[in-house]
């Protein structure tokens, strides 16, 4: 028999989710940060090298000229040009989409909960994340850690000053990898997925990354000297669950990151698709000193509910949507 | 056989590793949020039946290994190899001591086992999960010794060794767990 229509959530469990949905809400409402619904189709495209964007083909009639719109892999654009117009405190409680992502703890249409905070550093933000994440898990022992910290004390290498060489022998002790890579931050992400990760059980707030993974964060030196991007990472359960910015301002800053972003997509073989010039523009118009976090709601709740996939969370997996 | 890529990996998936045949025993889809995607599996080598992990780029694959696993009937050992039939087409297969290793101990002529072809030769033999021997050697049984747990070796008619009740006697026909090599009960 096809049980294929079936769910692959369980219904106690998403009323648990409906529960904790409605609990975010609450919690936002009562510190004034309004709820947006940015919208999920874009003319741009995300320009981070190693997120792919799900493309829709708009048509004006049946038949008529294709155009390509892209579904958001996260409503950061769009939430802030809304900052740039000032909004305000906002967040968002929505879809995402990220091409070919499906695992135990990735479905390529999910929820994320981001929310942006005027005049907040990242130190203030963090609190609030860890306000937010109480609240849904209740009590927890939650530590803060700079990413060096993490580093030293999870596999005794300093993440900054290590080599390429380093980091690859001490994953290759322990696992079969046989390819070669330039790029030190794949071996960092490898280290950090492979042999950190899955032992940060309990919360941990990370900061302080290494500059070259920045993204949108600005990036400042730490107390030793070394650039560091003010981007901070939360881990819990075993599984990376929300990543914040102090969000960058300088328009000039931002276009070259696109740009840069793009020509890597072009010397890689990626899709190279419409940068998002409007952000640029939004932030040429005034853009508030700010900070900006996503997590993932599926994990979030995986965690709550002390389950090992995400597609016990969510009503209809990528397999049976 | 043809190709498939890491990003379609699923467990259960028998591919050719450094020549080998190999099967999936576990899939991990592994990708930091502003990361590089990988794929991180548990592979068995189904020649050596060594376990270990290797992690895949997104943009690597591997060879699909032609290896299948069909049911059949075993019929003798000529003490170098051991025969099996395949019940419907009849057709006999010869595996070697490599194939059948550790699964010698269980086989009796005329059980249904599974067999792992790779190219349409036996790589593996795995016997079912409970076979009914006889007890052709062990000390004799203890009567009234029904309900304490102690134990002793019996040699069975295939030779394997398993700690049996005391108050087994040579002759009883006993049901075993092959998966654990544990006496289940009287048959």
């Amino acid at each position: 028999m096809n049980n294929h229509w079936q769910p692959s959530a369980e219904i106690l469990t998403l009323r648990e989710r409906a529960k904790v949905l409605a609990q975010v809400r609450a919690f936002f409402a009562e510190r004034g940060v309004l709820e947006v619904d940015t919208q999920c189709m874009s003319h741009a495209a995300v320009s981070d090298p190693f997120i792919d964007s799900l493309e829709v083909s708009y048509q004006p009639y049946p038949g008529g000229d294709t155009q390509s719109l892209y579904l958001q892999s996260s409503p950061e654009y769009a939430m802030k040009r809304l900052l740039a117009a000032d909004s305000g405190p906002i967040y968002q409680l929505g879809k995402a989409f990220r091409n070919g992502e499906f695992g135990r703890l990735h479905n390529p249409e999910f929820t994320m909960l981001e929310w942006y905070r005027p005049r907040f550093s990242s130190r203030e933000l963090m609190d609030e994340v860890q306000a937010l994440v109480s609240e849904v898990l209740g009590q927890q022992h939650w530590e803060r850690l700079t990413y060096r910290e993490l580093f030293l004390q999870y596999v005794g290498l300093d993440p900054h000053t290590a080599s390429i060489k380093s980091l690859k022998a001490l994953l290759e002790s322990q696992f079969d990898m046989p390819f070669s890579d330039d790029r030190k931050d794949t071996w960092l992400e490898l280290v950090m997925s492979h042999l950190i990760e899955p032992k940060l059980i309990e919360p941990v707030l990370v900061y302080d990354f290494p500059a070259s993974q920045a993204a949108l964060a600005e990036v400042g030196t730490d107390s030793t000297g070394t650039l560091v991007a003010t981007r901070f990472e939360l881990y819990a359960g075993g599984m990376e669950l929300a990543n914040g910015y102090q969000e960058l301002r300088d328009p000039e800053e931002q276009a070259d990151r696109l740009q840069a972003d793009d020509q890597f997509r072009g010397q890689n073989g990626l899709p190279q698709r419409p940068l998002e010039t409007r952000l640029v523009a939004a932030l040429e118009a005034g853009f508030p000193n700010c900070s900006g976090v996503a997590l993932g709601f599926d994990r979030l709740l995986m965690i709550k509910l002390g389950l090992s996939s995400i597609q016990e969370v969510i009503p209809f997996a990528f397999d049976r949507a | 056989m043809g190709n498939v890529s890491s990003g379609q990996f699923k467990t259960g998936m028998k591919v050719m590793i450094d020549g080998d045949p190999c099967n999936m025993v576990e899939v991990e889809f592994v990708k930091p949020g502003k990361g590089q995607a990988f794929t991180r599996v548990r592979l068995r080598n189904l020649m050596t039946g060594r376990i270990w992990e290797r992690t895949f780029k997104s943009n690597e694959s591997a060879e699909t290994a032609d290896v299948m696993d069909r049911d059949m009937e075993y019929l003798y050992s000529d003490g170098e190899m051991w025969h099996f039939m395949e019940p419907n087409s009849f057709e006999q297969y010869a595996a070697d001591q490599n194939a059948v290793a550790e699964s010698a101990k269980w086989l009796k002529e005329g059980d249904k086992v599974m067999i792992t072809l790779w190219n349409d030769n036996p790589i593996a033999v795995t016997p079912p999960n409970f076979v009914e021997l006889e007890v052709v050697e062990t000390d004799p049984g203890l009567k009234g010794d029904t309900a304490n747990g102690g134990s002793k070796p019996a040699k069975m008619s295939t030779g394997a060794v398993v700690k049996v009740p005391l108050f087994i006697n040579q002759g009883e026909v006993l049901r075993i767990d092959t998966r654990s090599g544990e006496y289940v009960s009287r048959a």
